[in-house]
């Protein structure tokens, strides 16, 4: 177990552990946006950033969901320098993303309720945090859908920008990890649809041979068939009607 | 070539090389670097060959397409050795006399030597124009010299003398050399190269990586271009030295694409010290092997950053991630990597020949050596310039650059790229180093100096580098995105017309989150062009935003006013 110190407060932690979660443990709370406990630590919205100083007495500002607990580390979550920030990275993202409700009552949550940058249109309310596409490859294993560019005309796009990805098993984990609602899913009468900010595609779901109801799409069925190594037969009644 | 396999076979071979070679024969050093070929560099030194044949000079001459020597300006650039005369502007219609009057009559050809800005005179020699005299060329001096495809030339100027002196020493004993010259990283960061070694060769890991990064990318910048073209073994020799001392099998050249020349000159060199027993398994019989792989960048800016640039080697998106964890402990696929850039590499077989006690002689307190500089903008002697570190701005800009062309007035040099910052007329006898850069807000970088007359627009300039970063910000985190994007937004209005009350504290105000919060150097260090030119040209802001004036009169801000 490691020491250190958050916010004037002694605390315990695993050693490995981020400071993020260490925070969390003793509910402490730190904004954040990208941070997924499925995925590896990324790094890209900020917002986790705090003040440390070392045992070594070496001070800076980290991403905590990225830095580990440290012995004798003293962290600072809430400092002056940190809210303003917070306060700007919330007004960058109000610019970008003006009708996310998400960033909308984040940016009240740190006192700020209006920006002062130009707005942009057509972003849906996706920050490129990445997590769908993380998600998709880590998680998933599939990587059926990625962020394409550089710079500001990065977008999270299908491959060939098509409305298609022939990898894609519509399992909907992207919509699942995606903070802001940026990536919405859908089953109606058979029929999956999930839409990315800038991409659709739909799946066929398949019916348990029981019960009757739709249970997932067919893709995906055969994906779990296919890397689990079991016959496909097995997956024709829901996990519900399932001997 | 048949492989060396002792440090003795080396020194035969080279002693048979400039046994060969008589010392007072004349040779034609054409230069062929880059800025040469586009003055037309090529048809000259193709002339020459032809017309050696023609005067049957085979026997009193030698022809030498050699690298980039540096006054880009004057090119295409001869000089005639031994005797060092300095023929500039070189046409294919002057190689005849040349080759008549110089070689064969021993008489100097006045019209094509260059004439002296301050006094107006002729100067016949080489290391007599003010251009080179107040250089020190030690990294780049043997660019003249060489035919940058011949391995022999550079044995011949005692290449790989280095790399069969250090493999006689200890990694520790070499590695306490070059902490002990005090060398920095010539990339852009100034961190401790010996330093940087050290602990990739304590970190744990069997398997560990040296890098050359070649992936030169700041506006203006083409040193590294220069000494990768114009002298490849001598970076390779010090990336070999350094891999012996770290204790890495495995290098890697991650180069750009859009630098034809280098990456061809790069590759022989490579073919070269292979085919030699410099490179590959059991280097000069010393039981050490090392192989180098070329790796082409992609045209990104931000690959120049390590972690993303080995992110981009591994063949993944090339984007930073946080260096919480040193890539000397874990690098390029996990493993304990050292990356330096081109110059750097090529300042280590100066030490470890020299040794640490006399090229610490050279430079500042703490910025040891000298820096190679590309000198660009308005300035009457465009071209790369060696000089040692604590040199003042004045000197480089006026002894050796010649000053501002035209007859207009110094305004400004932005130093350090599109991340540096500019500095102003009261600044100029600042003494060039890595640590004064940084305290006016701007930076060594990767030694780009781009000079400015007054007919340049602050603003403009600041709206330009910014626009230069959004375009090549990887996008991966929010300030460096979105900030960009904004700080864009708030400059080009100021320059159209639109600026506002207030615009010139919110861009200090974003700037300071982009240094806070940015994820790596790209992002924290772009406010510098905007933050420099506000604090020493503000008034041109408010001019811009108050009165809708240009005072360069650059910007046209009427569009807004016929509204």
């Amino acid at each position: 177990m490691v020491k250190l110190t958050i916010n004037g407060r002694k605390i315990t932690a695993e050693e490995g552990t981020t400071i993020l979660y260490a925070a969390r443990d003793n509910n402490i709370y730190i904004p954040t946006l990208c941070e997924n406990e499925a995925v590896a630590p990324y790094g890209a919205c900020r917002l986790c950033l705090v003040e440390i100083k070392t045992a070594k007495g070496r001070e800076r500002l980290v991403t905590s969901c990225i830095y580990l607990v440290e012995e004798g580390l003293t962290v600072q979550t809430d400092t002056e320098r940190i809210q303003r920030i917070r306060k700007m990275l919330l007004e960058f993202l109000l610019a970008r993303c003006p009708e996310s409700d998400v960033i909308k009552d984040l940016a009240k949550k740190v006192g700020v309720t209006k920006t002062r940058f130009v707005k942009q249109k057509g972003n849906n309310s996706c920050i490129l945090c990445a997590n769908c596409a993380r998600t998709c490859e880590e998680v998933v294993g599939v990587a059926a859908i990625s962020l394409a560019r550089r710079g500001v005309e990065r977008e999270l796009t299908t491959p060939f920008n098509e409305d298609f990805s022939e990898v894609c098993i519509g399992c909907g984990s992207c919509a699942y990890s995606c903070p802001t609602g940026a990536i919405s899913m859908e089953d109606k009468r058979g029929t999956r649809r999930i839409k990315w900010p800038h991409n659709k595609m739909e799946f066929k779901l398949k019916k348990c041979s029981v019960c009757g109801q739709y249970w997932a799409p067919e893709k995906q069925i055969e994906y779990i068939a296919k890397t689990s190594g079991t016959p496909l037969s097995d997956y024709d009644a829901c996990p519900d009607c399932r001997e | 070539m048949a492989k060396l396999k002792s440090v003795g076979e080396l020194e035969t071979l080279r002693k048979s090389i400039t046994g060969k070679r008589d010392p007072k024969k004349a040779v034609i050093t054409v230069c062929n670097g880059t800025g040469c070929h586009a003055h037309g560099c090529k048809a000259v030194t193709v002339a020459f060959q032809d017309e050696v044949k023609k005067q049957k000079l085979q026997n009193t001459v030698d022809i030498r397409a050699t690298g980039c020597h540096g006054f880009c300006e004057r090119g295409p650039l001869v000089v005639i050795k031994p005797k060092d005369i300095f023929y500039q502007r070189v046409r294919v219609k002057d190689v005849p006399e040349i080759l008549t009057e110089t070689i064969g009559k021993g008489n100097v050809i006045e019209r094509m030597l260059y004439t002296d800005r301050a006094s107006g005179k002729k100067i016949t020699c080489e290391h007599d124009v003010p251009f080179y005299k107040l250089q020190k060329r030690l990294v780049f001096g043997n660019n003249g010299l060489i035919d940058p495809t011949s391995i022999d030339d550079y044995l011949a100027v005692d290449g790989y003398a280095a790399l069969a002196k250090a493999l006689k020493m200890t990694p520790a004993a070499i590695i306490d050399e070059v902490k002990k010259a005090g060398l920095r990283g010539r990339g852009g960061g100034g961190f401790p190269t010996g330093n940087k070694w050290e602990s990739t060769r304590q970190a744990k890991g069997k398997t560990k990586y040296v890098i050359c990064n070649a992936d030169e990318g700041d506006p203006g910048a083409y040193m590294d271009r220069s000494l990768v073209e114009g002298n490849p073994h001598s970076f390779l020799e010090g990336m070999i030295i350094g891999a012996y001392a770290i204790g890495a099998n495995q290098g890697y050249i991650y180069i750009r694409n859009e630098y034809p020349l280098a990456v061809r000159h790069v590759h022989i060199a490579i073919e070269q010290a292979e085919a030699s027993g410099l490179l590959g398994k059991n280097i000069l019989g010393s039981g050490f092997n090392f192989d180098i792989k070329i790796q082409r960048g992609g045209g990104a800016f931000i690959c120049g950053e390590s972690t993303a640039l080995m992110a981009s080697l591994e063949g993944r998106v090339g984007e930073p991630r946080a260096k919480y964890i040193h890539t000397s402990d874990q690098g390029l696929w996990g493993q304990p990597t050292n990356l330096n850039n081109v110059e750097t590499w090529a300042n280590v077989p100066l030490i470890i020949n020299n040794g640490a006690d006399w090229y610490r002689q050279i430079g500042t307190a703490n910025s040891k050596g000298t820096k190679i500089f590309s000198l660009v903008g308005n300035i009457t002697n465009t071209g790369l310039v060696e000089v040692p570190m604590g040199i003042t701005l004045r000197e480089i800009i006026y002894d050796l650059g010649g000053g501002i062309p035209k007859g207009r007035k110094f305004k400004a040099v932005q130093t350090g790229g599109p991340s540096g910052g500019v500095i102003p007329e009261s600044l100029l006898d600042l003494p060039v180093d890595f640590d004064e850069l940084d305290k006016v807000g701007s930076m060594m970088g990767s030694g780009g100096m781009i000079v400015m007359d007054d007919k340049t627009c602050m603003v403009n300039i600041a709206s330009y580098f910014v626009s230069f970063l959004e375009g090549e910000s990887c996008g991966k985190c929010v300030p460096c995105r979105e900030g960009l994007r904004q700080m864009k937004h708030i400059l080009t209005g100021i320059t159209e017309g639109r600026g506002k009350k207030g615009d010139i504290e919110l861009l200090e105000e974003l700037s300071a989150t982009l240094v806070d919060a940015s994820l790596c150097a790209l992002g924290q260090q772009a406010p510098n062009p905007v933050l420099s030119t506000i604090k020493h040209f503000r008034d041109e802001y408010e001019a811009h935003i108050n009165n809708k004036k240009c005072p360069a009169g650059v910007c046209n801000l009427e569009a807004v006013k016929v509204k």
